[in-house]
């Protein structure tokens, strides 16, 4: 072989650039730990959630309250910047699809609760470039608020309104911490997680335990005998934009 | 050659034009630690409009670097001779819009110091992983290119081969770059505005009539301060090709029109109705879309007939209408526009913070800043050659006379 002293420093050089960035392949593909899952977890394929609104009526304020204390949603105070896990909006608002001009004040401003999907298809987490957000095992839609970058494309792909940004430092906002979960930082997104934190420790969702009267049906979509599914067979029940192609996961029995 | 941007000008406005380029670079930098400190807040963005006025510049801003290609290709590829003297001048507009549109993008990030976690974890489903991918390489084969050929041209040899394969890749490669960020809004559910495969031949087609013109007005002002002369025929190259494209975009925004109106289907005509007349009592972007519209009509009658094409005075007057046009459609409106309507069905109102236009400002700095040091090397190697092929005498005659 033709070796000069150019073609050895050459090659050289980039043996020794191959040396020195070899173990980096070890960090970057991180490290795996074991961790035994929680025996008293409940345990779903695809959780989904039916939302009797007849029922629950009496409940609603109690369910947002649960929900924005157990995770540290912080109240802002402005329209702008608001945050919100789970919120009332009107029947016309969150319902464009099935709402008519003619319809009356009665039903088209009937107040519904409004929460994060957990799309089957989830366009935040198609269009999210670091997979912060992403589809757990148990089919719900995740966030991992310490890779997230803060673009924002899950917000502008959102059919549903479900994500608020952390504009400011969230934390003078909340009135009271509860240590049980994590605070956020200003700089990210957040949503409802269907309380995977509690049914990890064999606890409902906050919402869920909040609705008193069963307004809030909870369970697994692929078990065909689970609570939902029965609900689902014997009640009419609509989802909110389906003509989207995103396959909510909430239902609700009008 | 690095040593060409620094060598002492004789220029002294040329260092006043730098320093004072450097003192707004420095006030956005201290209004870009405030928005580190307090946050997005300080922008006028919101729960509903979650881009604004950066992520809207972004957009514009790759059309600008993407432009270039239209200088490119003619000379590679069809030999447009005309081209030669300035491929060069369009390859470093790239450079610098394309480092204006990933500052655009940083600056947009609410955790900007994790940016790198979009190649950390590299997610090919994410338009956003492609857009931060192919601006990247955009970047570097402009500085490859632009670098190679000026250097040779200053030495006065032919560029190695290798640049030749670079510059082939980089036609359809400033393709890709605004066909990747107008998949960053057409593909998302339920923003009607968006939604429409229209999205990237109406960027493309924006883009190469923005682009050529301000290529166009960038070598007249080269010419009047730098005594840099583009070539007339080569502007009349580029006024043309400003003219199909301004006429193929006006035509894509046009069709916009037919398919919300007589279709009637209340989402297609939603932002439309915001931008252009109002809706639901809103109207805030209503003054700027006319003024888009008269500056179209202006730019399209000077463009149009030979005469006020290739008259330098109205050929500025119609070049800086098409920029401030096109600025107005795709760097203020398109993003905000498509927005407005929250997914509630009401209308969200956007006001850009005073932070957000001053960081804007800052950004535009630096791009000036790359862009007059860059051309500053471009001017000193051309004067060379020139004065080597003896046609440069304009400062024989002027220490004559």
């Amino acid at each position: 072989m033709d070796m000069n002293r150019r073609k050895f420093l050459k090659i050289g050089g980039a043996v020794a650039l191959g040396l020195s960035i070899a173990p980096a392949g070890k960090v970057l593909a991180g490290v795996k730990g074991n961790y035994a899952p929680n025996p008293e977890a409940l345990k779903a394929k695809n959780w989904a959630m039916v939302i009797d609104m007849k029922k629950l009526e009496p409940d609603v304020e109690a369910c947002i309250a649960a929900c924005h204390k157990e995770h540290n949603v912080p109240d802002i105070g402005n329209k702008k910047e608001e945050v919100k896990w789970i919120w009332t909006d009107d029947f016309n608002h969150l319902f464009p699809d099935e709402a008519h001009e003619r319809l009356g004040e009665k039903y088209g401003k009937k107040q519904f609760l409004a929460l994060c999907n957990h799309c089957e298809n989830p366009a935040c987490v198609r269009v999210c470039p670091t997979k912060a957000t992403f589809k757990s095992k148990d089919g719900i839609v995740m966030m991992d608020f310490h890779r997230c970058v803060g673009c924002r494309y899950c917000m502008a792909a959102c059919p549903y309104g479900a994500r608020s940004f952390n504009f400011k430092d969230p934390r003078p906002y909340i009135k009271e911490i509860n240590p049980k979960y994590p605070t956020r930082t200003m700089g990210v997104p957040e949503k409802c997680n269907f309380c995977a934190e509690r049914l990890a420790k064999g606890l409902l969702p906050a919402c869920v335990e909040a609705s008193k009267n069963g307004g809030i049906i909870f369970g697994d979509l692929d078990d065909p005998n689970s609570e939902v599914n029965k609900v689902l067979n014997s009640e009419f029940t609509i989802q909110r934009r389906v003509s989207l192609g995103t396959k909510p996961k909430v239902f609700y029995i009008v | 050659m690095l040593e060409k941007a620094l060598i002492k000008e004789s220029n002294r406005k040329f260092w006043v034009w730098i320093l004072s380029l450097l003192v707004v670079i420095g006030i956005a930098f201290l209004a870009y630690i405030g928005q580190l400190r307090e946050g997005l807040t300080v922008t006028g963005m919101s729960r509903d409009i979650s881009w604004g006025l950066y992520i809207g510049q972004l957009t514009f801003f790759v059309g600008v670097a993407a432009s270039a290609v239209m200088l490119v290709l003619p000379y590679y590829l069809h030999n447009v001779k005309e081209f030669g003297r300035i491929t060069v001048v369009g390859e470093f507009l790239a450079i610098a819009a394309v480092i204006m549109c990933m500052l655009f993008v940083v600056v947009d990030m609410g955790m900007p110091m994790r940016v790198l976690n979009v190649f950390l974890h590299p997610t090919p489903n994410s338009p956003l992983f492609w857009d931060a991918t192919v601006l990247t390489g955009y970047l570097l084969l402009n500085l490859f290119i632009g670098w190679n050929v000026l250097e040779a041209e200053s030495k006065g040899v032919h560029p190695p081969k290798w640049v030749k394969v670079l510059i082939y890749i980089s036609i359809p490669w400033a393709v890709s770059i605004h066909t990747v960020t107008a998949f960053l809004y057409s593909g998302l559910p339920s923003r009607h505005y968006w939604l429409t495969a229209l999205i990237a031949p109406k960027f493309l087609a924006s883009a190469f009539a923005t682009g050529p013109a301000l290529l166009i007005l960038i070598c007249y002002l080269l010419k009047k301060i730098a005594n840099f002369d583009a070539g007339k025929k080569a502007i009349d190259k580029l006024a043309l090709i400003v003219t199909y494209a301004l006429i193929i975009t006006l035509f894509m925004i046009g069709v916009e029109f037919f398919t919300a109106f007589y279709s009637q289907v209340p989402g297609h005509m939603a932002a439309l109705k915001y931008l252009f007349v109002g809706y639901h009592g809103h109207a805030q972007f209503v003054p700027l879309m006319w003024i888009f519209v008269v500056l179209s009509v202006v730019a399209v009658a000077l463009l149009i007939p030979r005469k006020t094409r290739e008259n330098e005075k109205t050929l500025i007057i119609a070049c800086a209408a098409v920029f401030f046009a096109m600025f107005i459609e795709k760097g203020l409106t398109f993003t905000i526009g498509g927005l407005s309507e929250n997914p509630f069905g009401g209308i969200t109102e956007y006001i850009p913070g005073v932070s957000e236009i001053i960081i804007c400002f800052g950004i535009w700095a630096i791009g000036l800043l790359v862009l007059s040091l860059l051309y500053k090397i471009v001017v000193s190697v051309k004067r060379e050659t020139d004065f080597a092929n003896g046609l440069y005498n304009s400062q024989e005659t002027l220490k004559h006379s």
